[in-house]
């Protein structure tokens, strides 16, 4: 459970970026913090395992204050995989790559081993095992970043952008994989701009601007709302897009699910029929 | 870091910062010339008290003063060696005249930091790219060396990005012993050379795309020309050259050992 309280944070450049954020996200939860470029979302993510201590307010993670204790054992809890693979890539192999978080945690020899093979089959990469990370391609390389998160099976898993340089295939599987650690319990946090993504896997959405959050709630509320979207220069889903120009008809306005979406539209044309 | 951010340019209007940056180099080298002469503290300290006035008119003293900060531990560590230098070469003795010639090669040396942050603090990379271009520096030359400097604070802020991904995979830089903190930085420059390396193949490809090199001849949408007071800085430059060898050749320097 994360618990934020009042949240301030100022960079040494004097930028303000949170002005005043709570929140709680609770066990289990997924999250989608969404908003432009500049809004603070990676600066309030920073601050769930501590890479980023608050100005002001406070935050507790599963009832650790972050200001108490270190990024390490922080990190052991919350998982966070950054946006640019190559910030953190450096091991001679993908194997070695992923061992790299284990050892630093103290794990056995025969886990990690274990912890490997687990991480790889689970993101496609295990023909990748003894390959150098820097010839995989980008989106490879993203998965093995966060393969080597994944592996140590942090509660809290936080992904800045995950959904960037991956195709549709990959995208899907990134969303069944995020359902699959929901039902395990997992907290998941993500940080995003690709709507058609958040509202395939309609979680909850924080939606944040100049340090602030302006709104909180179920995505497909929240991403059916034109008024509170182009606040914060987002556009609306396309499937919204299309029930919203439909609702003169009679069309309900919030969809956002392509099922969801089909089965209205299958349900309209067979009552014209009749 | 904190030496690197007392020598970062920022942009704001003030004389000096509109100065012709040839000429302050002129002036950075005279001032540089001046400490090398004299190896007093009593000159020192004037040449110290030199640049105060350009800090004020540019309106720079908070970063002026961080990199003073920033070269304190350097000072400290060039007072001692001199220091112990003259005891253990003097029968183990510590006169004053040891501890006050150790504080001139430490003023020395502030004298030549502040010059140089002054400097860099009022000029932006452009202009001292142009001032290569037009001291006839070929424009190859003159591009690498502006790229350099503009990718220093892009290179910082890379750096802290990698730190804290790593720091998010339980890596602990300020763990064990002297050895290990060495190896610690491993996983921190391994990923700030590579992407610096890609990061400059990209930029080679996007200026080649746009034509980068293709004429012999560029021209500049600005060009540097002296004004009345690059004149007055040559001015003051040549005053003080003039006046150091002066000194240097006919006044005795006291120190201040013998007025005590």
């Amino acid at each position: 459970m994360i618990e934020v309280e009042d949240l301030h944070f100022r960079y040494p450049n004097g930028v303000e970026a949170l002005k005043g954020v709570s929140l709680v996200i609770k066990r289990g939860e997924f999250v989608a913090i969404m908003g432009q470029n500049g809004a603070g979302k990676t600066t309030l993510v920073k601050h769930f395992n501590g890479l980023l201590k608050p100005s002001k307010g406070t935050i507790r993670v599963d009832g650790v204050a972050t200001t108490e204790t270190s990024v390490a054992s922080l990190s052991r809890n919350a998982g966070f995989v950054f946006q640019n693979p190559d910030h953190q890539l450096f091991s001679e192999t993908v194997e070695e790559e992923i061992a790299f978080a284990l050892k630093n945690f103290g794990f056995k020899e025969e886990t990690i081993e274990k912890r490997i093979t687990w991480a790889l089959n689970l993101l496609g990469l295990s023909k990748y095992r003894k390959t150098s990370p820097f010839l995989l391609s980008g989106g490879e390389r993203k998965r093995v970043a966060l393969a080597s998160v994944l592996a140590w099976d942090p509660e809290i898993l936080i992904l800045d952008e995950p959904t960037i340089g991956q195709d549709h295939q990959q995208k899907e599987k990134l969303r069944q994989f995020i359902i699959q650690m929901q039902t395990q319990g997992k907290t998941v946090v993500i940080v995003t701009h690709d709507v058609e993504f958040v509202s395939e896997c309609n979680p909850r959405v924080l939606l944040m601007k100049e340090g602030v959050i302006v709104a909180d709630g179920e995505g497909k509320k929240i991403l059916t709302t034109p008024e509170v979207l182009t606040k914060s220069s987002i556009v609306l889903p396309q499937i919204a897009q299309v029930f919203m120009k439909l609702a003169p008809l009679g069309f309900p306005k919030d969809v956002i699910d392509v099922y969801e979406a089909k089965e209205i539209l299958l349900r309209k044309l067979q009552e014209m029929r009749k | 870091m904190s030496v690197f951010d007392g020598l970062k340019f920022r942009r704001i209007k003030s004389p000096i910062h509109n100065l012709d940056p040839r000429m302050k180099f002129v002036y950075v080298c005279a001032a540089f010339v001046a400490a090398i002469l004299f190896g007093k503290l009593i000159p020192l300290f004037v040449l110290f008290l030199l640049p105060i006035p350009f800090v004020f008119l540019a309106g720079v003293q908070k970063e002026w003063l961080r990199s003073l900060r920033g070269a304190a531990f350097l000072a400290g560590f060039i007072f001692f060696v001199n220091l112990a230098s003259s005891f253990f070469t003097s029968n183990y003795t510590l006169t004053a005249a040891a501890v006050e010639n150790s504080a001139a090669m430490t003023l020395r040396f502030v004298v030549l930091v502040e010059s140089f942050s002054v400097f860099f603090l009022t000029t932006s990379p452009d202009h001292l790219g142009l001032a290569l271009e037009q001291t006839k520096v070929p424009y190859e030359f003159a591009f690498a060396f502006t790229t350099a400097v503009r990718f220093v604070p892009v290179l910082a802020e890379e750096a802290q990005t990698i730190m804290d991904a790593q720091k998010a995979r339980g890596l602990e830089l300020e763990k064990g012993g002297i050895l290990k903190r060495i190896r610690n930085y491993v996983p921190v420059l391994i990923p700030l050379i590579v992407s610096a390396i890609r990061r400059s193949l990209e930029l080679a490809e996007a200026m080649e795309s746009r034509a980068w090199g293709a004429t012999e001849k560029r021209t500049n949408l600005f060009a540097l020309r002296l004004h009345r007071g690059d004149f007055a800085l040559l001015a003051i430059t040549v005053g003080i050259l003039v006046v150091s060898i002066y000194v240097y050749i006919y006044v005795p320097i006291p120190t201040l050992s013998q007025f005590m």
